[in-house]
């Protein structure tokens, strides 16, 4: 961590206007908040002392809310208010939430995303995830008595484009600035790698409450490399508490899992996934519940658990064999495995890896902290409170994008573990003589089939001059940025006549739906919806201030007298606007023009970069 | 401002690297390292819009080039291109008889695979095979006095076969593990 604790001088615009960035694991089973403090990141703790939240929200009469802990102790009183482990629904449809049967809720499938029903109304995955992440900014803000300048957010590594979205939606409904989306295997190996110095391949195992995730990388002083990556966004410690607590009911003769009532079922999982905790340390533990009235008590060993879960950590070593296979290399060649997520405290996960390895896995940080921290880490570097330099990621894509083309099949655009950000772009020609129009449909994953890959987007490019079959040239552009998220576009090149679409994800929810979640109120306490974007407006406008400030001081010698004198003069706008402007909509185009008129300056500065790269002057830097 | 570097400077350029086909990949590994240092979106992330659009341009241009050299097959690829030999990967299928004849047996080969250890021999043999013809690409393109463009683009149409066929194996080996 000695890299992180220098903070160079001139550095920020003004040394003592620290930005408080802080990192956020948004966890299926629980969320940690945490933030670089006196240079070493640690999680911060609520008002009791406590690092962890549960990720549980309950909703209670007359609009009010209980989240984390309170939320954990009533649910069994209020099951169907309570929502928990909404990770799981995250950018999903009911169809795609394996085993919702078995769930104590009453879902709504609606367009979009599947919603819960509760007292306070329907609420889907991003709702419940805000009132999270929000609570976690509260906490941050009466940490350091400040506002949060921005946050770094961790998704699995496996989350697929509509996941990624939904997360960040629910960050803007939280009020939160998200510097990045971060993959929380690379966020486990920042920590891990800083903390303790190391160089070389190294593979994560991040086995969470509901996610598993393995990436492999590559660790060069400060440069935190993925290889390749691969996992599984529905299994986790929450599928070894069912499978456990199923092979108990079989073995006491009782009812399934399916066949008991919401209450029956939840405390025989709890009690399971008690069981299944106790097991990590001990050789066998007891485990007591009730059906129908009848109580049933049975002693269990550590056998018993690792046989009815045996199929699951059968699937976590495939999905980790795939990866190998992927960066083409083997287990030898890995230095180290470091183990993330709270279900990596099995004995029977740990065992497997020090077998396939040969060597013991590394467990010395906190698995329920360790991806926070490295969030942190990012977070304080991307908002220039560390020096430059310290730290790059460079992440992949966990899956491949690619078209839909003749008889439902894939035409791969993207390869899966290609490192972002990235774009590529295929062409295509019409069929039929005279068509005008061509249908795009945007599908990810692995297999060759439409029907078996998940659909992002479907758009038409309409206004294609009429020409014989074949003569029109289409050109679609897949690009995925820094955050792992895709948009595509469509043009028809040759005739001069241009026709481009950009398209967001038709899963996830809308932006009229996120605006109208924004309007209900939410939890953030600005209520006056006026007021608050007014003030993100200036927000934004002073950001954008002192970062052309900064570029002019460190590159101003780039520019003419004129362009001085012309953007000096679109910053004084932005500036008065900023103060006497009482809406948004002004300071935005005031903003907006700064941008454009700094367009030819960046790409000059971009320019100056790119040479003294190459010419190795950054060399110690990096 | 100043002339430098663009967006359309070819990958070798971009890389400080001479325009030939054998390429230090330590060394490519090194500089797409230091150009990410410099150009990642992430060096960005309280700048000004504009200078995030810039960032994430040069990303992207800087990771395709990475792309493209780190993989000797596409940047033999790209070579031809650069001279003019285009691939023609699509329409242009004509290869020589043997050639042909020893995809027909790797491929009877595969489809009598039935164990991981077959396929495992199988993919070795590919690989020694592709190596080989690889070597022979460096010896076509860097130490020729003058470079038959169109051979060169025969031989690298004839690998792709062979990436193809390999891509076919390693689904195998994903279906028999």
């Amino acid at each position: 961590m000695a890299l992180l604790q220098i903070s160079e001088p001139g550095q920020a615009p003004d040394p003592h206007q620290r930005r408080i960035a802080v990192g956020i694991d948004l966890g299926t089973t629980h969320s940690l908040v945490a933030a670089v403090r006196h240079g070493v990141a640690e999680c911060l703790p609520d008002d009791q002392g406590r690092v962890i939240l549960p990720s549980a929200v309950r909703y209670l009469e007359e609009g009010g809310r209980q989240i984390g802990h309170d939320a954990l102790a009533a649910q069994g009183d209020d099951v169907e208010n309570t929502i928990v482990s909404a990770k799981r629904f995250m950018g999903r449809m009911l169809a795609d939430v394996a085993g919702h049967q078995r769930l104590p809720y009453r879902f709504v499938d609606q367009p979009g995303m599947v919603g819960v029903h509760t007292r306070d109304g329907v609420k889907t995955a991003v709702e419940v995830s805000a009132e999270i992440l929000a609570t976690l900014r509260f906490r941050a803000e009466d940490t350091f008595d400040d506002d949060v300048y921005g946050a770094v957010i961790t998704v699995p590594a496996y989350f697929d484009d509509a996941q990624r979205q939904a997360t960040k939606d629910a960050a803007k409904l939280a009020g939160l600035e998200v510097l990045r989306l971060i993959n929380e295997p690379t966020a486990a190996a920042i920590a891990y790698g800083l903390d303790q110095g190391v160089e070389g391949l190294y593979a994560v195992y991040d086995l969470g409450g509901g996610t598993f995730d393995i990436s492999l990388l590559r660790l060069a002083r400060g440069v935190f490399e993925v290889v390749a990556t691969g996992g599984d966004s529905a299994l986790g410690g929450d599928d070894y508490d069912q499978r456990f607590a199923s092979a108990l009911l079989q073995r006491a003769g009782l009812k399934t899992l399916e066949q008991l009532s919401p209450r029956e079922r939840r405390r025989v999982q709890t009690e399971a996934r008690r069981a299944k905790e106790a097991l990590s340390d001990a050789d066998a533990a007891t485990v007591s519940f009730e059906v129908d009235g009848q109580a049933h008590e049975l002693e269990v060993d550590r056998a018993e658990f690792e046989s009815a879960t045996a199929e699951l950590t059968a699937t976590t070593l495939r999905l980790l064999k795939r990866v190998l296979r992927d960066a083409k290399v083997a287990a030898e060649d890995v230095q180290g495995v470091v183990m993330v997520g709270g279900s990596t405290r099995m004995p029977v996960v740990r065992d497997a890896m020090a077998t396939l390895f040969g060597k013991p896995p590394l467990t010395n940080l906190n698995p329920d902290e360790v991806v926070a921290l490295g969030a942190a880490i990012q977070a304080n570097a991307l908002a220039g409170n560390a020096s430059s330099g310290d730290l790059l990621l460079l992440d992949v894509t966990p899956l491949s994008l690619g078209l839909e083309t003749m008889g439902g099949l894939v035409e791969r655009v993207i390869e899966r573990n290609s490192t972002i950000p990235t774009a590529k772009a295929q062409d295509f020609t019409t069929f039929k003589d005279g068509q005008t129009a061509m249908a795009v449909h945007v599908v990810q994953g692995e297999r060759e089939l439409v029907s078996e890959c998940r659909s992002l987007a479907r758009f038409e490019l309409r206004g294609i001059p009429p020409m014989v079959a074949g003569a029109a040239r289409i050109r679609v552009t897949f690009q995925v940025d820094a955050d792992g998220l895709l948009s595509v576009s469509a043009r028809e090149l040759g005739s001069g006549v241009e026709a481009a679409i950009v398209v967001k994800p038709s899963y996830g929810l809308s932006d009229e739906q996120v605006a109208g979640m924004l309007k209900d109120g939410f939890a953030t306490a600005e209520s006056d919806m006026v007021a608050r974007s007014l003030r993100e407006a200036q927000v934004d406008a002073e950001r954008m201030v002192l970062a052309t400030e900064s570029a002019l001081a460190a590159d101003g010698d780039l520019l003419g007298a004129d362009e001085r004198a012309a953007i000096a003069g679109l910053l004084a706008r932005v500036r008065t606007t900023a103060q006497d402007a009482g809406e948004p909509r002004a300071i935005e185009a005031a903003v907006e023009a700064l941008a454009e008129g700094t367009e030819g300056f960046a790409a000059a500065r971009m320019n100056r970069g790119i040479r003294e790269a190459l010419a190795g002057r950054n060399v110690n830097d990096i | 401002m100043q002339d430098g570097l663009s967006l359309a400077a070819t990958d070798f350029a971009l890389f400080g690297l001479p325009q030939r086909f054998a390429i230090d990949l330590a060394q490519l590994d090194a500089t797409w390292k230091h150009l990410q240092g410099a150009a990642h979106p992430d060096r960005f992330a309280t700048e000004t819009a504009a200078a995030q659009r810039v960032a994430m341009q040069w990303a992207i241009r800087i990771n395709e080039a990475y792309r493209r050299l780190k993989d000797p097959l596409a940047r033999a690829a790209y070579l031809c291109s650069l001279h003019g030999a285009d691939i023609e990967a699509e329409s242009n299928t004509a290869m020589p008889a043997a050639f042909l004849m020893q995809q027909m047996e790797w491929r009877d080969a595969l489809s009598e695979a039935d164990t991981l250890e077959a396929v495992d021999a199988l993919s070795d043999a590919v690989v020694a095979s592709r190596d080989a013809t690889l070597k022979s690409l460096h010896a076509q393109i860097d130490d020729a006095a003058a470079v038959d463009w169109g051979a060169v683009a025969a031989t690298v149409r004839g690998l792709m076969f062979v990436d193809k066929f390999m891509s076919d194996i390693a689904k195998r080996i994903d279906a028999l593990s």
